[in-house]
């Protein structure tokens, strides 16, 4: 059935008719953020949608996963894109393309654990156009940036036609590709706590820059040798990103030494039930999600004890 | 219908396209630019790589409407009349290729490659090529292609200087 649409399609091609993959759709690129959540809201009916980089978006457009009757393109509007530093938290606009945040020298320094998640997301010409916001917005549970923002607390601001509002990272995520936002609301920024100690960002993927099977990011924070705060997100284990609370506690006042994070490890997979699928069973889940976590606080340990 | 302006090989454009206008599809069909091909059509092939504003990105998981007000360049833009651009060179010479159909989006990831690193080590092309699937597996050539076209590139700019 399949081979025989494919070869439908190639003869179209053939005789000269265009071919076009995504459903069709009414599109705007409005210039400002009120026009966009005015769009949003008045095609609702259409299941209008957001589109940012449409890394995500579009390929599933292709498939026809989505058929978006409307699309409303952030692109024209001012003051979605940026990075700034405010004290202790760093802001990062919604339609930030991933290339830049990954190439910025600020980033590095504020949340050094963002920058070596985005390289692992796909390949240059996705993140040259996929945007930070539209990965946190479409919430596969599987990507890096929902993990990252878990772990560092992130607030995600979110505008709509009542006004703005804020969202912890913790209540943001609430299902695969599914978000705390309402329908019409906009994410417009990201804001990540600055975390003072060590970071690792670690992922088994089938192949370099495919999607992770597993992925784990790690925080820790030493007072001297002892490990004062941390905090571990893992993706790939659930519908949406989890944190590994009882994980973080068994740390704290530890060394993170081998035996710790061994510890530390089985204690974040134990009331983890991930579903198996083709590219892993949910015991293998289980077992790279402990591997890669212990990898992970390893790296993240002894880069704390370096900061110092 | 909604009407985009791009700019494609220094060459301005203005079009009517379908919002649902793939820009792939925009620069083969409507433009006739059939160097860029088509793969996988959900982004993991990279064969549809052309530039905009510079940056390599996949054409076949943007739309047209997306590309308004933006400068393309596709492999057609390479050559300078009927003077090879010294990586189509170095590919040929090389034997960076099989069967070519991996090539204008592997000519053109390479040229933003080099654009950003005039020097890069074959590690560095390696991890930066691996954005392209070549399903001949020609790979070893690909890199040193690449990397023969950044030595001709460093030598024609220390002439020119």
């Amino acid at each position: 059935m399949a081979a025989g649409t494919r070869g439908g399609q190639h003869r179209e091609c053939a005789l000269g008719r265009s071919p076009l993959k995504p459903p069709p759709f009414d599109y705007a690129a409005p210039t400002t953020l009120d026009e966009a959540i005015g769009l949003l809201a008045e095609h609702a009916g259409a299941e209008a949608r957001v589109l940012a980089g449409g890394q995500s978006l579009i390929p599933m457009m292709n498939f026809r996963l989505a058929k978006p009757g409307y699309l409303v393109d952030l692109r024209r509007v001012a003051g979605l894109a940026g990075i700034r530093r405010e004290g202790d938290t760093l802001v990062i606009g919604a339609m930030t393309r991933m290339a830049e945040v990954e190439r910025s020298p600020e980033v590095a320094v504020a949340a050094p654990l963002l920058t070596e998640a985005i390289g692992l997301v796909a390949h240059v010409p996705v993140r040259n156009s996929g945007t930070v916001g539209g990965s946190l917005a479409h919430a596969d549970p599987a990507a890096e940036l929902p993990a990252v923002a878990l772990a560092l607390d992130a607030e995600l601001v979110a505008a709509g036609p009542g006004g703005t509002r804020t969202i912890p990272a913790g209540e943001f995520f609430t299902g695969p590709y599914g978000t705390a936002l309402a329908p019409e609301e906009i994410l417009t920024e990201v804001r990540l706590p600055v975390w003072p100690g060590g970071h690792a960002f670690t992922e088994f993927s089938r192949i370099h820059a495919n999607f992770a099977v597993v992925a784990v990011a790690a925080l820790v924070d030493a007072d001297g040798d002892r490990i004062r705060r941390a905090s571990v997100a893992l993706a790939g284990v659930g519908p949406t990103p989890v944190r590994a609370h009882a994980a973080e506690r068994a740390l704290l006042g530890t060394s993170g030494d081998a035996e710790a994070i061994r510890g530390a490890a089985q204690l974040a997979v134990a009331d983890l039930s991930p579903a198996g699928d083709l590219h892993a069973s949910a015991e293998t889940r289980l077992t790279l999600a402990q591997v890669y976590l212990r990898r992970g606080l390893e790296l993240a340990v002894s880069r704390a004890r370096n900061e110092r | 219908m909604t009407a985009i302006s791009v700019t494609v090989n220094g060459r301005p454009h203005t079009a009517q396209v379908e919002p649902r206008r793939l820009l792939v599809d925009f620069l083969r069909e409507d433009l006739g630019l059939v160097g860029t091909h088509i793969g996988c059509e959900h982004g993991v092939c990279g064969t549809c790589t052309v530039l905009l504003d510079g940056h390599s990105i996949r054409s076949c998981i943007t739309l047209a409407v997306q590309a308004d007000g933006a400068e393309i360049s596709t492999v057609e833009g390479l050559a300078d009349g009927a003077e090879l651009h010294p990586l189509q060179d170095e590919f040929s010479e090389k034997q960076g290729l099989q069967c070519g159909y991996c090539t204008p989006g592997m000519l053109m990831r390479a040229s933003e490659i080099l654009a950003g690193n005039p020097d890069p080590s074959p590690a560095e092309v390696r991890e930066a090529i691996a954005s392209n699937l070549c399903r001949c597996t020609g790979y070893q050539f690909i890199v040193e292609a690449v990397l023969g076209a950044a030595e001709r590139m460093r030598a024609a700019k220390e002439t020119a200087s």
